[in-house]
């Protein structure tokens, strides 16, 4: 076997334009060795939870500034679940206010990283969450 | 694995896309899957879109998928993005132009980086093609790379090569260098609104005049992607095409030369695997030491086990 | 200089290098934030300037180096305009009611995101998203809600309004119409910038070219009736938000600047008229010189570009005018009471800068939408400046020095490179359409994110001097998730009280001039507006004919 790449989705879901961060995730992601399929703007949970099907992806990373972190991340939790895929790790950033976030993790999301956050402290955080995922495969 | 096979033939969209990542890894399975599934497959019309970077060959696949949907076909589209050789990561972000299609159940979307391979397409683009020919894609769209540089490996996979140009971007003259314009079946000429697209078109027929007596001249097309100018028409060339394949002497040599190809990289792939398997066993510190040395030279080593493996030459 | 001075400079160097010996500096090579170098000091020899009458000049006067009026501050302060606005028409008058009342001078609406990309608040693109990152505004009436008791005579409105900023501005004038304010008395400004959401900030609709088309039909427009609005804000804010540097912001916003220019002229618009109305936009970030050099850089370049290049003889039409909004990707989510200190400098810099409008942060934006408390901190910090810090007190302080003025060199210099690579594709709409400018600044981006983790640089709080904190005691506001469903009942009131024939015919009129590129939309748009259609049904019409933008990405 050759190696298994992790393979990442990163969507900015809803009508936030807001893209530098998301942008400058995935490029830290790639690399650190992963493969980003990246959305671009205006997804629907919709289209994000089939990108994930189609793609094979080990996990969905969504930003979010606008205030709809609640919504979607629900939105999209509650879908990967309905497609039988609620192995799929959920993890997101943007501003999102601290009082949020217990909410948010208990919904299903694997974490969820603040403005600030180094971006190697994301990328041990996904890798270490993937060995997890596939070690349960 | 069996089940998960038989899943994918179902069209379960995430059974696809695990094949397809076992593949794509080098998962010990994947002969296995490529033996129970081949009998499917030769049923799907595979194309082949390449040009440079720019050109609007994402924009052009998206306008082709709807074109196609429009006549019910299903639709798989392999879109190839490069991976970084720092890194071996990649960001795939082809299917960008084609999110609108997500959610419909008869069009199927996989990325897929390099992976250190040259020639525009992955590792793995070949079998990803064949499994969803097997699961029942009327089409399958290849969108290589696109980095400008010679990307001929795709003629290996696609009945219809697509080459899509661009006028004023000046880089009509180095895809023709590339040998590129010798892969075409069908030329889109995009972005047809822009100034100099008609000097593009002539320097494209002129190239292709100079070869006499062709079974098959490569039409030119221009098409606006933006807005879907010219694509239906695009899209009837390459079903003309495939039909001409199909259905010609000529089409049944690229089938030969297309399948010898097959046989060819499969057995390459295996020998490849077992040669890695067979010096990591007859490496040693020693010999090492004595190939650095110069006391024996790395010709010697390897005519050695080469005998050893082939005793009879 | 005299051999007095080099004589005596020959001996500071001596000493300095005596000095270095013992004690290394703390860096080896220091650098603006944009990655300018830096000198260890500046002397009348570093004046880059021989000409100081042709290159520096007098305020008010060409090339504007040292601001746009003669007076100054010390004539009238900048317009104190804060950027607010959430949830509907409702809450957000009463903020701006609030606003007024503390003394803000100028109104600055923020819209949601549906009202931004032209989607009623019932859209299924529109769910989880009414109200939260400013006012849903759908039609008319909720318009008429927003600006209720607030006469449009007395104030200046700034909108953040882009891709259908046609529709808003005439919601905006047929709210006066119901005030009695004649189209000609109504000042203030529409974003209208479309370039920059292709660049940066992702609030488009449609493809460059129709875009282009609503843009020029309101500048011919407006020109004729209503000659106190700024058509446009050209805006750098966002291009630096998305990570560029200092001197990409404003090279990217005059190019920008420049195709706008471009396009009107094609229209047989005249420079020389619609050029007062265009103003600017920019950010006021964390470094401090540059950022005061960056100000008076652009107004140079901007007035020199309107002057050569476009032959603009009216000087009123040469002046850039701008608007600045302190650095919102500066805010720290960390120690939030921090940012007050970095708001204060920031705003410094524009006001040193000599900007014609300012809106400060609030402490508390990384983390939401500000508080009613951390909005007021934010509009006392203009307050101080204006009133405490003398800075107002005499016309360009900082002008003369001899940093500043060699920075504004340098970044005049840099931006112009710029400028040039992106004239020499072929203007700014093929840089775009190239992703050249994105990957600027993407590149940019990735680089000062890389220096943060490196800690080359230092975000106090965030990568040094860290504290534990406890973030639950801050008071902060949420938007309550019933916007949308308030938004949703006015809506279906509205569409069965209202004459929908008329609706419907003045939809299928601006279908029709659409289709027409002679035909300016704005009086068909007005139209409809007045007969209370939606903002999403026009701008769904506008769909219709004009396709939509995908966004190109270059990562």
């Amino acid at each position: 076997m050759d190696e298994r790449k992790i393979r990442v989705v990163v969507a900015k879901p809803g009508l936030d334009g807001h893209d530098r961060g998301a942008k400058v995730v995935a490029r830290a992601l790639r690399d650190a060795g992963m493969e980003v399929i990246y959305t671009g703007l205006r997804q629907t949970p919709e289209q994000i939870v089939e990108t994930v099907l189609q793609e094979d992806a080990d996990a969905v990373g969504i930003s979010i500034l606008s205030g709809a972190h609640t919504f979607y991340f629900n939105k999209i939790i509650d879908m990967l679940k309905e497609k039988d895929a609620s192995d799929v790790i959920v993890f997101g950033g943007g501003v999102i206010p601290d009082a949020d976030i217990p909410g948010l993790l208990e919904a299903g999301a694997g974490a969820v990283f603040g403005p600030g956050t180094p971006t190697p402290e994301c990328v041990e955080w996904l890798e270490k969450a993937v060995a997890e995922k596939r070690s349960k495969e | 694995m069996d089940k998960l096979i038989d899943k994918a033939l179902a069209g379960d969209t995430r059974a696809i896309a695990r094949i397809i990542s076992l593949i794509e890894n080098g998962d010990p399975v994947s002969d296995a899957v490529m033996r129970r599934i081949y009998p499917l497959t030769g049923r799907a019309v595979v194309i082949g879109i390449t040009g440079s970077p720019g050109a609007g060959k994402s924009t052009l696949t998206d306008k082709v998928i709807e074109s196609f949907r429009k006549q019910g076909k299903t639709v798989g589209i392999i879109a190839i993005d490069p991976s970084s050789p720092f890194s071996g990561g990649a960001i795939l972000a082809d299917r960008i132009r084609m999110q609108r299609h997500t959610g419909d159940d008869g069009v199927y979307i996989r990325s897929m980086g390099t992976r250190g391979s040259l020639g525009g397409l992955s590792r793995g683009t070949r079998e990803a093609v064949l499994l969803l020919d097997a699961c029942g894609k009327d089409v399958i769209v290849i969108e290589t790379v696109g980095v400008g540089q010679s990307e001929v490996d795709i003629i290996k996979l696609a009945d219809t090569v697509c080459v899509v140009l661009v006028p004023g971007m000046g880089d009509d003259i180095q895809i023709m260098k590339a040998g590129i314009m010798e892969i075409a079946d069908v030329f889109a000429i995009n972005k047809a609104d822009k100034p100099g697209v008609d000097r593009v078109a002539a320097e494209v027929r002129l190239m292709l005049d100079l070869v006499k007596n062709r079974p098959w001249t490569p039409p030119v097309h221009l098409t606006i992607a933006e807005n879907g100018d010219g694509v239906d028409e695009f899209a009837e060339s390459i079903l003309k095409h495939h039909d001409f394949i199909k259905n010609s002497p000529e089409g049944a040599k690229v089938e030969y030369r297309r399948l010898s190809s097959e046989v060819e990289d499969i057995l390459l792939k295996n020998l490849s695997r077992r040669t890695e398997k067979i010096w990591k066993n007859h490496m040693s510190e020693e010999l090492m030491k004595e190939l650095a040395a110069r006391e024996t030279n790395p010709y010697l080593v390897a005519a050695d086990i080469l005998k050893k493996i082939f005793p009879h030459g | 200089m005299s051999s007095e001075y080099k004589d005596a400079k020959a001996k500071f160097e001596a000493s300095v290098a005596k000095v270095l010996q013992r004690n290394k500096e703390r860096k080896e090579n220091f650098t603006t934030g944009g990655g300018l170098p830096l000198e260890r000091f500046y002397g009348p020899d570093s004046l880059p300037s021989a000409d100081y009458v042709k290159d520096v000049g007098f305020p008010g006067e060409y090339p504007f180096t040292r601001g746009v009026q003669p007076t100054m501050y010390r004539g009238r302060f900048w317009t104190m305009r804060q950027y607010a606005g959430f949830a509907t028409a409702e809450e957000s008058n009463e903020r701006y009611r609030y606003l007024l009342s503390q003394g803000t001078t100028g109104l600055s609406v923020a819209f949601d995101l549906p009202t931004q990309i032209g989607y009623d608040s019932d859209d299924p693109m529109a769910q989880g998203e009414c109200g939260k990152v400013g006012v849903a505004i759908d039609s008319l009436r909720d318009m008429e809600i927003l600006f209720d008791q607030i006469p449009l005579n007395k104030v200046s409105t700034s909108m953040t309004i882009n891709a259908p900023a046609s529709v808003l501005l005439a919601m905006y004038i047929c709210v006066g119409e119901k005030q009695g304010v004649p189209m000609d008395a109504l000042s203030g400004t529409i974003q209208n910038d479309i370039l920059k959401e292709y660049i940066a900030r992702g609030t488009y609709i449609f493809p460059p070219k129709p875009s282009m088309r609503l843009i020029t039909d309101i500048f011919g427009f407006c020109s004729e009736n209503v000659p106190k609005w700024n058509t446009i804000s050209i805006s750098g804010y966002h291009i630096r938000e998305a990570g560029s540097t200092a001197a990409q912001e404003v090279a990217f916003t005059l190019a920008d600047g420049i195709a706008y220019v471009e396009a009107a002229k094609q229209k047989g618009l005249d420079p020389n008229v619609f050029g007062e109305r265009l103003s600017f936009f920019f950010n006021a970030h964390n470094d401090f010189l540059e950022e005061v050099a960056k100000f008076r850089a652009a107004r140079r370049m901007w007035a020199r570009i309107m002057k050569e290049r476009f032959g603009v003889t009216n000087p009123k039409a040469q002046m850039l005018r701008f608007h600045t909004q302190t650095g919102g990707s500066t805010l720290t989510a960390q120690q939030p009471e921090n940012n007050i200190v970095r708001v204060t400098m920031q705003a410094l810099a524009a006001v040193l800068g000599g900007t014609q409008s300012l809106h400060t942060n609030s402490m508390d934006e990384a983390l939401a939408l500000p508080s009613e408390k951390s909005v007021g901190i934010a509009l006392k910090t203009q307050q101080i400046i204006a009133y405490e810090s003398g800075v107002a007190n005499t016309v360009d302080p900082l002008g003369g020095s001899y940093v500043i003025e060699n920075l504004t060199e340098e970044i005049e210099k840099k931006a112009f490179e710029y400028i040039g690579q992106i004239d020499d594709m072929g203007g700014m709409l093929v840089a775009i359409e190239k992703g050249y400018v994105q990957k600027h600044i993407q590149d940019a981006a990735y680089e000062y994110q890389r220096s943060v983790e490196s800690k080359q640089a230092i975000v106090v709080g965030v990568n040094q001097f860290q504290i534990e904190e406890n973030r639950g005691e801050m008071n902060l506001l949420t938007v309550d998730s019933s916007v949308g469903e308030r938004q949703i009942a006015k809506l279906r009131e509205l569409r069965e009280s209202r004459d929908n024939i008329a609706v419907k015919n003045s939809l299928e009129d601006i279908k029709k001039a659409a289709g027409d590129e002679s035909e300016n939309l704005m009086p068909h748009i007005i139209k409809a507006v007045r007969n209370y259609a939606t903002e999403g049904e026009i701008c769904g019409v506008l769909r219709n004919v004009f396709g939509e933008y995908t966004e190109n990405i270059v990562l």
